[in-house]
């Protein structure tokens, strides 16, 4: 990673850091619940672009996650379980079950047919829970308390949560730098670069891929953990395969493979649905025509558009 | 029981039909173009909204269904060539994103047209009636037609892709696009072709479901996925491999969501088998797929990725 992506993303941490107080200031919480919820998909995007932009998967079904993550808190909170490290720690392993049986399928594959079977892995686990009535189907359930901190319910604090989003955020971004720059991430990016020539080289792309789409569907659910406690329901709206197709309009928008411009990206593309849900009910088709436009005319997104500047 | 299931089995099969002429269009967009066209569900909503439109408009199904097409058609052409045409040549993730923006783009642009209400197309008296199938069974007319009308597209489609010159143009292009450019063939118009061909059968699907279904700014969606199915089951670029797979995902489709708690009541207490069988049923095809892949990742009738 380049110094002045570093930067960025510093600059990024302090402006979110500074999203409270200032909040707080204007008097309007509405901001924290906006900023809260970037964060968390700030969380996911940076999931997608380990796989996305290092690895070049191009999973269409990582809302899957989002909800298998929600979900974990719903459940775990019915049975009585309320404390969040339960909560996480669930939702990953969930999660890391399914990336692995469905990631095991769709890597026997490329291309197209990646992106295909991932969106219908991803629609398969929705309808799953469209259809489970106990956890109120279609129209989803709400969590009766977020979830408690090591037993104190200080989450309930939108502070609190956003706080603690954020320290998740920042941990899983070093989580995710360490990654790329590790051997691990070298072979990950050499598959990305020449699947065949790693082969030559006597190391087998499959279980490095494997293992990265395992790591980046349970860094999602992290996400789906505090979204679901962000808003205290849970649907399975969260897992439409809009989302998905949400979390790679912010990779893409922020620069894949930057790590740095998946959070970006995530808060441009949030800021831009709220800003244009302002103006209009019908905010979808300028969105919709901002990405077309973003694809013809500014391929490589924010990131690319800014180095182009630059030079 | 019998009876049921020969009725369901019919109702497989028409869903099977209706996918395939979806399936059969961008299999070829798919496998002719190596572009990834995430908006044909698009055009199938748009079809069955034309259709609503034009029949309350004119009053009849006939000339509804005919306009509807050309309507499908127009806009599949207008898309291709402004939108489309700039993005063969791209990496599939800008494909995903610009038809991402476009299905967000039409889909709103039909509420703002449309309104956010389902709307409801008549069907044709002569053929709003049922026929007697087996003992008491009867059938509605008008799926028996959507089925034979289904399967006239799929032979008129093998007519022209296995015995004409275009068609072997198509099968050229399919397996090799650049071999064919270089042997002298019009690629940029051969692929304009598999997009207005693809656009007026998804169009075709669209208006004919139209009288049997509300029409609503969903209805694309759901298909689409289902399609992407067809599509990997059967192989990227076989027309035969979508028809084969459309037919299998219709028919488990519709028979797992009937029969799926019926058969699971003889293992389980009915409220629980009634519970998982309605988790299960719609992911059956998920399943059926993943079963299909672990064979072979290419699809049924697929080549070997390239």
């Amino acid at each position: 990673m380049t110094r002045a992506a570093m930067r960025t993303a510093l600059a990024l941490f302090a402006a979110f850091a500074l999203v409270p107080p200032v909040a707080v200031e204007l008097g309007d919480p509405f901001f924290l619940v906006i900023a809260t919820r970037i964060v968390a998909f700030a969380i996911a995007a940076l999931a997608l672009d380990l796989i996305l932009g290092f690895g070049a998967m191009v999973s269409f079904g990582h809302a899957a996650y989002l909800g298998l993550g929600a979900y974990a808190v719903a459940i775990l909170s019915r049975a009585g379980v309320t404390e969040i490290g339960a909560h996480l720690a669930a939702g990953i392993a969930v999660s890391i079950a399914f990336a692995a049986v469905t990631g095991a399928i769709s890597l026997r594959t490329r291309g197209i047919y990646f992106i295909m079977i991932t969106l219908a892995f991803g629609q398969m686990a929705f309808f799953a829970f469209v259809s489970l009535s106990t956890l109120g189907g279609d129209d989803g359930t709400a969590l009766a308390q977020r979830s408690t901190l090591f037993g104190t319910r200080v989450l309930e604090d939108d502070v609190w949560l956003f706080y603690l989003s954020l320290g998740l955020l920042a941990g899983l971004f070093a989580f995710a730098r360490a990654i790329v720059g590790s051997r691990f991430g070298r072979v990950l990016i050499g598959t990305r670069e020449n699947a065949l020539r790693m082969e030559a080289m006597g190391i087998a792309p499959f279980a490095y891929r494997l293992t990265a789409y395992v790591i980046s569907g349970a860094m999602t659910s992290v996400a789906g953990v505090l979204l679901a406690n962000q808003a205290e329901f849970v649907s399975p709206a969260l897992m439409n395969w809009h989302r998905s197709g949400e979390l790679i309009v912010m990779v893409v928008l922020g620069g894949i493979g930057t790590l740095t411009g998946a959070i970006g990206g995530a808060v441009v593309a949030l800021l831009l649905e709220e800003w244009l849900a302002v103006f209009t009910e019908h905010w979808r088709l300028a969105f919709g025509a901002v990405l077309v436009l973003v694809v013809l005319f500014a391929p490589g997104g924010i990131g690319g558009l800014a180095e182009r500047l630059r030079r | 029981m019998t009876n049921l299931f020969l009725l369901q089995l019919l109702n497989g099969l028409q869903l099977g039909v209706l996918l395939f002429l979806i399936a059969a269009g961008l299999t070829l967009i798919f496998g002719i173009m190596d572009f990834i066209n995430l908006a044909h569900g698009v055009l199938y909503m748009i079809g069955a909204y034309l259709m609503a439109t034009f029949t309350a408009l004119t009053g009849g199904f006939g000339t509804g269904l005919i306009l509807a097409l050309a309507g499908a058609l127009a806009l599949g052409l207008a898309l291709e060539a402004l939108i489309f045409r700039r993005l063969y040549s791209r990496p599939h993730l800008d494909q995903v994103l610009a038809t991402f923006g476009l299905i967000l783009m039409v889909t709103e642009g039909v509420k703002m047209i449309w309104g956010v209400s389902p709307l409801a197309v008549e069907m044709p008296e002569l053929l709003a009636r049922s026929v007697p199938l087996v003992g008491p069974l009867r059938y509605p007319v008008y799926r028996l037609v959507i089925i034979a009308a289904g399967l006239l597209a799929g032979l008129a489609l093998y007519a022209l892709i296995a015995h004409t010159r275009t068609g072997m143009r198509l099968r050229a292009g399919a397996s090799n696009r650049d071999m064919l450019s270089a042997l002298g063939v019009n690629v940029e118009r051969l692929f304009a072709l598999v997009f207005a061909l693809g656009a007026m059968l998804a169009g075709f699907a669209g208006a004919l479901v139209a009288p049997i279904l509300s029409v609503d700014t969903g209805m694309g969606e759901s298909v689409l996925i289902l399609t992407f199915v067809v599509i990997v089951i059967g192989g990227i670029g076989s027309v035969r491999g979508a028809f084969l797979g459309a037919l299998l995902v219709g028919v488990v489709d519709t028979l797992g969501r009937s029969f799926g708690p019926i058969v699971l009541r003889a293992v389980m207490e009915p409220a629980a088998a009634s519970q998982t069988g309605r988790t299960l049923a719609p992911m059956l095809v998920y399943i059926l797929m993943a079963l299909v892949l672990a064979i072979r990742p290419a699809g049924i009738f697929g080549r070997a990725a390239r």
